[in-house]
This record gives C-alpha cells, structure tokens and sequence, in this order.
C-alpha cells in the first residue's frame, strides 16, 4: 500500500494552553513494498507520525493516505478496523503489552478481534512461531515466563499474525543486546521480503537504517529535514549534525580519514573488507609516488 | 592507595530458593574514583548486580561491602545515600510533579537546605540540557528527556557511586553523547565511582576496567583494549565487536601493518599516519 502525507500538521491539546505542534506541513510518500527508515531526535515527531499511520491519531491539518484510506480532519474511513488490519504496528517494547494466559492465546488475540476463525488463526499460529524464532513448545507456556527477547518475539507474532501489509516498527530492538538486535532486525528483514510487507523502521540506529533501509526520512521539529538513499542521506554529515544526529560509524570514519590525509574515499554502502582495501590502496598509492 | 568503594565476595543469587543461579560466585571490587563498565548479554546477570548494590536484591550466599558497610536490610538505608541509580525506563523513576520537582525529591528525602536545592537543580538541569524544563510536567516530556532528568534528580545527591543500568539505551546517539560527556565531567569533577551497564561499545571504551558477564559468570576483567582484542570469543557470547576494531582486522588481512589494538578512529588513523609517512 502507498502511503502519502499532504501538508500534514498535528496539534496536541488544540485550542487549550497546552497547545502544541508536533507534526507541521510534512509532506512524503512511502511506495509500496519499500523499507523506509525514519530517523529524528528525541521529540522530532516520530512518534506522532507513526499514530497517523493506523489513525491513532488523526491530521489537524492535511491528509494522510494510506492506500485507500484517507484520513483528514473532516474524513475518517468508515472501516477503521479494517484499516487497523492492515497497518500493524510494533510498538517501542511491545512486550509490556502481553497479558494472556499462555503464548497460543496471545498471539491469537489480535486476530480474533478482527474476526479470523479459529481454524485460520491455528494455522497462521503455526507459520509464524518458527518465522519469528520461537520454539513450538513455548506455545502453551505462559508469556510471563519467557525470557525479555522470547516475550518481545510473541508480541511481535501477535502483530504479525493479523497479516498487515503494512508494518510499523518504533524501535524494534531497544534494550536488546547486540545478538538480539541483529536477530530480530534479520527476521524484520526477511519478513520484509518474503511478504512483500511495506516496512517503516523508526529507529535511533543510523546503522540499521543503512543495512536494511531503502529510503531514509529524516524528522526535525516536527517536519521533513532531508530525505532519500541511504548514500544520500548518510554522506551529509553537517546537515546531519545541525540536527543533532550522527552519521554511521563508517561515514565518520571516512570523514576523519579525508581530514587527516587530504585524500577522499567515497561512501557507497561498502562492507568494512572493502573499506580496508581503499584504505591499503591509499597508503600503497603513495608509497609509489 | 585508593579506596574500596565496592567490594563482591563470592556472591551467587537466584530468584526464589528453586530457581536456576542468576549469579554464580562472583567476585569483584570497585575503587574511588574509577569507571567500570559491566556488559554481557541478555539475562547474562548484569542487571542482577546492579540490584544486589543497592539492596533491590540480596544475595543467598557471599557478601557485598559498599564504602565498608556489609549489605544487609539494616545497613541499606545508609547505603542507598551513596548509591545513586538510574535505570533504563524512565517512567518508572518520575515522582514529581514537574522537572524541578522531580529533582528536587531526592534532595528533600536527604534533607538538603533549599537554597543548596536551587542551585544543584540548575546546575545538574543545565549538566543534562534540560535547563528550559524547570517547570514542564514529566508527561510531556518525550522518553530520552525524561531519562536526562532522571539522571540530573540523581547527581543532585551527590552520591559516591553513580549506577547507570542501560539508562542511555532509549536516547538518541547525540543524547547518549552528551549523558556520557556529561556523567564523564561529573566524574572527573567529583569524587564518584561510576559504573555502566551497557551495551553501547563506545560507553565501554571510556571506560577504565570493563567487567564482562556471560551465563552468571565473571567472564573476564580487563581494561578495554584487552576486551577488544578477543574478537571471536566476544562474539560467541553474543556480543558486539566495535566498528574500529574489525576495521584493524580487516587492515591487517589486506597487509596494511598495524602496529596496536586501537580503541577509536584518532588511534587507528594515527597508527596509518606513521605507516603513512613511513614510506
């Protein structure tokens, strides 16, 4: 599903003294089926924007499409639930969202609301435990159990299991630790592809928003700062940092490289193999001159 | 000779008298004054020792000894004067009703005269950026804002040992940055012991010793530069190696000849510079 925001402004609390914009005339387009990262300083409006996405929230101003839901202040879709059926949203540590008696039933919650019949439910059960890692065992165990990264993997089921075609991740991998971050980043990754998912990854991580990302959309004070390729994106390290954000290590890196030997080595995605040869090129090349 | 601020003696826990040991006969010390940072994976019990420090937990067998005092239910009302802590959601530490008066509470708790309050809770707002927050409600602050409070509602106490628990893991990197550039100030200022528990490889970098944890275990006990150089054995128990680290490696195996382990890009390029104008 394509997902359009035309001149979309958010205002908290409007017409009370505690008004306050948090999203103002941002304008973007996600195409379907691309993995889009959306990257901000702390009170940006990632999270405002993420809530229009399943119409938590809806624009004061502006219009949000996705698909063919349109969400304006005067239109809201008649159908919300169906909408909610098809954006799914993993919130930042979805974990603390569980509450059922054992995992089986957890994961079933959310497509019994939207009314799967028990057959389907069992069977879409079945798919996803081994997609997102979890052992079949675990399934009639309680949630409460489980270990920080087994309960978040059975929350994100839950989300999954109502197959959304569009996926929303706020932080996905917060307080995991580094093999637990890749994990779960890999499965987002697969899923992404195998189900030809449209995926929106807001992350704080400009590493992840590199590997897995094909468009990047950078947020500041509510609106759109800079936007594109990750190559793009991430090789402008002052624009960046005017908005307190950093570049990927290795952008860094090549920066500080170009300072300290007045040679460049463009940034093009390359693994840090390929990085060492530019390097050992560099240091060769004038060993001959 | 420096102080013991911190001392384990063959500590093991678990949860509940059935349950699997979290922690398995761990021992360690912490000096006045030193920056240790404690990593290890998921569940690997690094949290756990944060909690045993300042008395959320006791432990079943072994001793703990903070600035000379056992740790026992008795003692931890004293102890917890010196043991500030910040944790990694910052919803669960908010009471006051505005900024200031979230980093006034624990000053209030310890009895400290207002005038003293004032002026730690502009110096330790502006310490963590928040200096324009004085008055705003805790919920309207977004998460990595309301961690920099906490942070500051902590240092206003002047504890000897400052605890981070992932308390930088939901900020920003900038954010991060600057909690740490301002935690590393504060410690190089004040007499404070600081320890971080943490994934993030630059907080454990800046460190002076690192403490790594795997399956209850103290796995190893080394100044960074040694912890970096174990690559693989990192790695199988889940953890991260730094970004410059692989990079050597990978200079190395394209017959560059680096000379150290660097801990940063200045080593690294500094290391190249010579190899540089060696030739």
């Amino acid at each position: 599903m394509d997902i359009t925001f035309e001149n979309v402004t958010y205002i908290y609390q409007q017409n009370t003294p505690f008004a306050h914009k948090a999203i103002n005339d941002l304008s973007f387009q996600i195409k379907s089926g691309s993995f889009v990262a959306i990257i901000g300083h702390t009170g940006s409006g990632k999270s405002t924007l993420i809530q229009h996405l399943n119409g938590l929230a809806i624009p004061t101003e502006g219009k949000v499409s996705i698909g063919g839901y349109h969400l304006t202040k005067e239109e809201k879709p008649k159908d919300m639930k169906e909408l909610r059926s098809k954006v799914g949203v993993v919130f930042q540590y979805p974990e603390h969202q569980l509450f059922e008696e054992t995992v089986a039933k957890d994961i079933a919650f959310g497509p019994q609301n939207f009314g799967v019949s028990e057959a389907e439910i069992k069977t879409r059960i079945k798919e996803i435990t081994p997609a997102v890692g979890l052992d079949e065992t675990l399934l009639e165990r309680s949630p409460f159990d489980l270990s920080g990264g087994q309960m978040r993997r059975v929350a994100i089921a839950g989300v999954l299991a109502v197959k959304p075609d569009v996926l929303v991740l706020d932080e996905p991998t917060a307080g995991l630790d580094p093999r637990g971050q890749k994990e779960i980043m890999d499965m987002f990754y697969k899923l992404h592809q195998e189900q030809e998912l449209t995926t929106i990854l807001v992350t704080h991580s400009m590493e992840d928003a590199l590997k897995y990302a094909d468009h990047v959309l950078i947020l500041n004070k509510g609106t759109k700062y800079m936007e594109g390729s990750p190559e793009e994106v991430f090789s402008q390290k002052e624009a960046l940092q005017r908005v307190q954000l950093d570049v990927p290590e290795m952008v860094q890196f090549l920066n500080e490289f170009q300072e300290k030997f007045g040679t460049a080595i463009t940034f093009k995605k390359q693994s840090i193999k390929e990085l060492a040869e530019a390097i050992q090129q560099q240091i060769k090349g004038a060993e001959s001159t | 000779m420096r102080k013991k601020i911190i001392e384990f003696r063959n500590v093991s826990f678990r949860y509940g008298d059935e349950g699997p040991w979290v922690l398995k006969n761990c021992s360690f010390e912490i000096y006045d004054n030193e920056w240790v940072a404690i990593i290890g994976h998921n569940g690997s019990g690094k949290s756990t020792i944060a909690k045993l420090l300042n008395g959320l937990l006791f432990p079943q067998e072994g001793e703990i000894i903070i600035n000379g005092e056992v740790v026992n239910e008795e003692s931890i009302w004293n102890i917890r004067k010196d043991v500030g802590m910040v944790f990694q959601n910052p919803d669960n530490q908010f009471v006051g009703a505005t900024v200031q008066d979230d980093v006034a509470f624990g000053m209030e708790n310890r009895g400290v005269p207002r005038e003293e309050m004032q002026k730690r809770i502009v110096e330790t707002l502006a310490a963590v950026g928040m200096q324009d927050y004085r008055l705003t409600e805790p919920h309207r602050l977004s998460g990595g804002q309301k961690q920099r409070v906490a942070i500051a509602s902590v240092l206003a106490i002047a504890p000897k040992v400052l605890i981070l628990d992932e308390a930088t893991a939901m900020l920003d990197p900038s954010g991060r940055q600057e909690i740490m550039q301002t935690v590393a100030s504060i410690q190089g200022r004040e007499e404070l012991s600081l320890i971080t528990i943490t994934h993030d490889l630059q907080e454990v970098a800046q460190a002076d010793r690192v403490i790594v944890m795997n399956s209850g275990e103290i796995w190893k006990e080394q100044v960074p530069r040694e912890i970096f150089s174990q690559k693989e054995s990192l790695r199988e128990i889940g953890l991260d190696v730094p970004f410059v680290a692989i990079l050597a490696d990978e200079l190395k195996r394209a017959g560059v000849a680096i000379s150290i382990e660097p801990l940063n890009h200045e080593e690294l390029l500094e290391d190249l510079w010579t190899l540089h104008s060696r030739t």
